[in-house]
């Protein structure tokens, strides 16, 4: 007998995050570190759970070994469930053959078996590369009282912006009366996150049909919500106030974590109601040294900080000695710096050596030409040796 | 330990609770806060587990509520396989009498469950020393030198005025125990009793059913000092740091010595983690105008103000223009703006206002409640 579940999220972690590359060879983009102590997926995994949504299917397919482990049996996020819980679902095979997934919609449709096991009337379909806290269980009642095929969650977005995202055009009811993939010039401001509900029923005819279409692409942007539209189905926007960052780019991942430390960024991780949950490491707390100054930083369990961190996020296990200076930078698990080096504007991967009298990035003031400054970035286990220097904007991925 | 010999393992969460009677007023000996993020069980639970053992009764006495709230199912320290796992074992007397007296009374009550554990080995341990121990080399100790009891100990210093409820031991060049002393009256360097002891099952079985038919209930009393002529009893020597919690000014001073990098590295090992309950706690916020040196902090804590040489657990807010200097902080502590509070121990989800000074020393911390507001 199968025990209906009212609703099920299906978790897009599959992409490669080619646009973070350094930090993505190895692992998939959902699993990279983000603010201390958390990696992306924790945000929508602990998403589901605060919002009562306890079934949820992961679709992995690129390096997905970190991210398996991380996920686990789901119970730190209390998706450790005798019935449901936390899922993860690679490409396999079948009698017809094998395939990897194509496209986001593809995606979807390979575990069709997966989401009907739970006999839903409504599926959520996130994405793995995104900061926020939100109440899916409030966007689902939209949903509902609108009686709609599918909901897509939107943020107003600055109109210079606009172009960059995928723009729904709504009438006065938050109906969808258009969707535009990066228009040129765009007709609204409401930009989509990325975050559709489906009624599950509506949902599966599109799969099927998109799927016999063969359009190439099987991506919910691209084909599933255009032919939704084109059939005058229940389209509607739900309108999301509150933090919401892609965190696809280097940039975007060093000014999301640079908006922890912000007062007026209303992304707060400290509130006991809404917990985002994460794996744990049985560190034990930080020490601070005698030696140490710190200012306006987030700084997690294991880390030993004797030196100078103004402006910065530190991981867990994270070495900084005597004499060493991290200033607005993110430093990723595990992670030594020597004393005297000096860590500016940089993202600094996981498990990383940077010897004594090292640079790595600079300020923008003390670049001449602006155009040529950006955040310096290194991969994952990767030494530097003494005394080198990494420029602004410099990607290294192997051993200097 | 390995697969070949069994071994369970048991731990006392409430022996010498009234050593450190502001602490366990509200709680056992084991779940009292310490080091960031742990309770006190954490150490010998962990030191068991990473040993190998893989069954372990906790045997309770009163207040045990934060106890059976910290442990849980024993997830976070692995012990919930299908053979195995975690065991509360709640105050029950054979004997009639309520609650027990006496560790060997204790066990008696026990006995059915350590019969159920099919186990060839004990491991005995309190919860009141803190260190990071590895059981198995002290196992094969035992094993070797065929020994009916092993006792754990290490070299360290006793002061008779400062320790209470130590027992002292005389160890010969075969490491042969003997003589027990409960709290002799001497002061300096001697073998300190950890009060982890190691035994045969069935020997454990046959001396708490010898105890019990002659109503005795004192381990040390009755066996190691009773009975040392009929039984081969051995000293293991634990090489690695340890405190041991007999007083809240040896409390205070055992937090204190974690912002030592010996102490702190000699605890906290890589390859032997101390498991805890998780929290799920923020890191840890450092204000613009923050200043730390020489503390232990742990996640979920917002610091606005000045912090020197204090243990921060969880969830400790410290205000702007506030100065905090040799405190112990437990975990959901407030502290204001503008005050400035030295040697304080502060229990649990204390409060204190804006522009107070609060001030103890070292011998004699100030104690502060759980829940007080000041």
């Amino acid at each position: 007998m199968k025990i209906k579940k009212k609703c099920v999220a299906m978790l897009l972690a599959g992409g490669q995050g080619s646009r973070l590359y350094a930090l993505t060879q190895k692992v998939a983009k959902p699993a990279i570190p983000y603010g201390g102590k958390y990696r992306i997926i924790d945000f929508p995994l602990s998403n589901c759970t605060n919002s009562g949504v306890d079934t949820v299917g992961v679709l992995t397919q690129y390096q997905p070994l970190v991210l398996n482990e991380y996920i686990g049996n789901g119970q730190p996020w209390d998706l450790d469930k005798m019935h449901g819980g936390v899922h993860v679902l690679p490409p396999y095979q079948t009698a017809a053959g094998a395939s990897w997934y194509e496209g986001t919609a593809n995606a979807i449709y390979q575990n069709m078996a997966f989401i009907e096991r739970y006999d839903p009337e409504y599926v959520i379909v996130l994405g793995g590369d995104h900061i926020y806290k939100m109440d899916y269980s409030k966007m689902l009642e939209f949903h509902v009282e609108n009686d709609a095929a599918s909901t897509i969650a939107v943020i107003d977005v600055p109109k210079e912006e606009a172009s960059r995202f995928g723009i729904m055009t709504c009438d006065e009811n938050r109906r969808v009366v258009e969707f535009t993939e990066k228009p040129k010039e765009p007709k609204s401001t409401l930009a989509s996150m990325g975050i559709y509900i489906f009624t599950w029923s509506k949902l599966k005819a599109y799969l099927i049909e998109n799927e016999n279409a063969n359009t190439g692409s099987k991506d919910f942007g691209k084909d599933i919500i255009p032919s939704m539209l084109k059939n005058e189905e229940r389209l509607f926007a739900y309108e999301f106030e509150g933090y919401w960052k892609d965190v696809g780019t280097l940039d975007s991942l060093w000014e999301a974590n640079m908006d922890l430390l912000s007062p007026s960024v209303p992304l707060d991780l400290y509130d006991p109601k809404w917990k985002i949950y994460s794996r744990h490491n049985n560190m034990p707390p930080q020490y601070i040294g005698p030696n140490a100054h710190i200012e306006n930083s987030m700084i997690t369990e294991g880390s030993n900080v004797d030196g100078t961190v103004d402006f910065s996020v530190i991981s867990a296990g994270v070495t900084i000695e005597a004499g060493a200076s991290v200033k607005y930078s993110i430093i990723m698990p595990g992670t030594v710096i020597k004393k005297g080096a000096v860590v500016e504007y940089a993202i600094i991967g996981e498990n990383c050596i940077i010897e004594s009298g090292a640079k790595i990035g600079k300020s923008p003031e003390s670049v001449a030409n602006r155009d040529d400054w950006g955040i310096a970035v290194l991969g994952h286990d990767i030494t530097v040796s003494e005394n080198k220097e990494v420029d602004p904007k410099q990607i290294i991925s192997a051993n200097l | 330990m390995g697969m070949n010999n069994k071994v369970l393992g048991l731990i006392f969460a409430s022996i010498n609770d009234t050593n450190v009677i502001d602490l366990t007023k509200l709680r056992t000996m084991g779940s009292i806060p310490f080091g960031g993020r742990y309770r006190l069980i954490d150490f010998p639970l962990s030191n068991m587990v990473n040993s190998g053992i893989s069954e372990v009764g906790v045997i309770t006495k009163s207040n045990y509520g934060s106890l059976l709230d910290h442990l849980g199912s024993g997830r976070e320290w692995d012990l919930t396989g299908k053979t195995g796992g975690l065991h509360l074992l709640p105050p029950f007397s054979h004997m009639g009498g309520g609650i027990y007296q006496g560790r060997l009374e204790a066990l008696n009550n026990v006995r059915e469950f350590v019969d159920h554990s099919k186990s060839e080995y004990v491991v005995l341990s309190n919860c009141d020393v803190v260190t990071n121990i590895d059981f198995s080399a002290a196992l094969q100790q035992h094993i070797d030198t065929e020994a009916d009891i092993t006792i754990i100990y290490a070299k360290g210093m006793y002061n008779n005025e400062k320790n209470p409820s130590t027992n002292v031991l005389s160890v010969d060049a075969d490491q042969n125990v003997t003589e027990v002393l409960i709290t002799p009256a001497i002061t300096g360097e001697c073998n300190v009793s950890l009060e982890m002891f190691i035994m045969r099952t069935d020997f454990l079985k046959k001396i708490v059913q010898e105890a019990a038919s002659k109503s005795q209930h004192s381990l040390v009393r009755d066996v190691l000092q009773g009975r040392k002529d009929e039984f081969v009893i051995k000293g293991y020597e634990h090489k690695g740091v340890f405190t041991r919690i007999d007083s809240l000014a040896a409390y205070y001073q055992a937090n204190m010595s974690l912002l030592e990098t010996e102490s702190r590295t000699g605890l906290f090992r890589e390859n032997a983690p101390i498991y805890t309950k998780v929290g799920d706690n923020a890191p840890v916020k450092y204000g613009l105008e923050s200043t730390v040196k020489n503390s232990l902090v742990a996640d979920g804590c917002v610091i606005e103000g000045r912090v020197e040489n204090c243990v921060l657990f969880r969830g400790v807010h410290i205000g702007k223009d506030t100065v905090v200097k040799n405190c112990v902080l437990m975990q959901g502590t407030r502290v204001g703006e503008k005050c400035n509070i030295e040697a304080i121990v502060a229990d649990k989800n204390i409060e204190i206002s804006n522009e107070r000074v609060l001030t103890g020393s070292a011998d004699f911390p100030l104690y502060l409640g759980k829940n007080a507001k000041i």
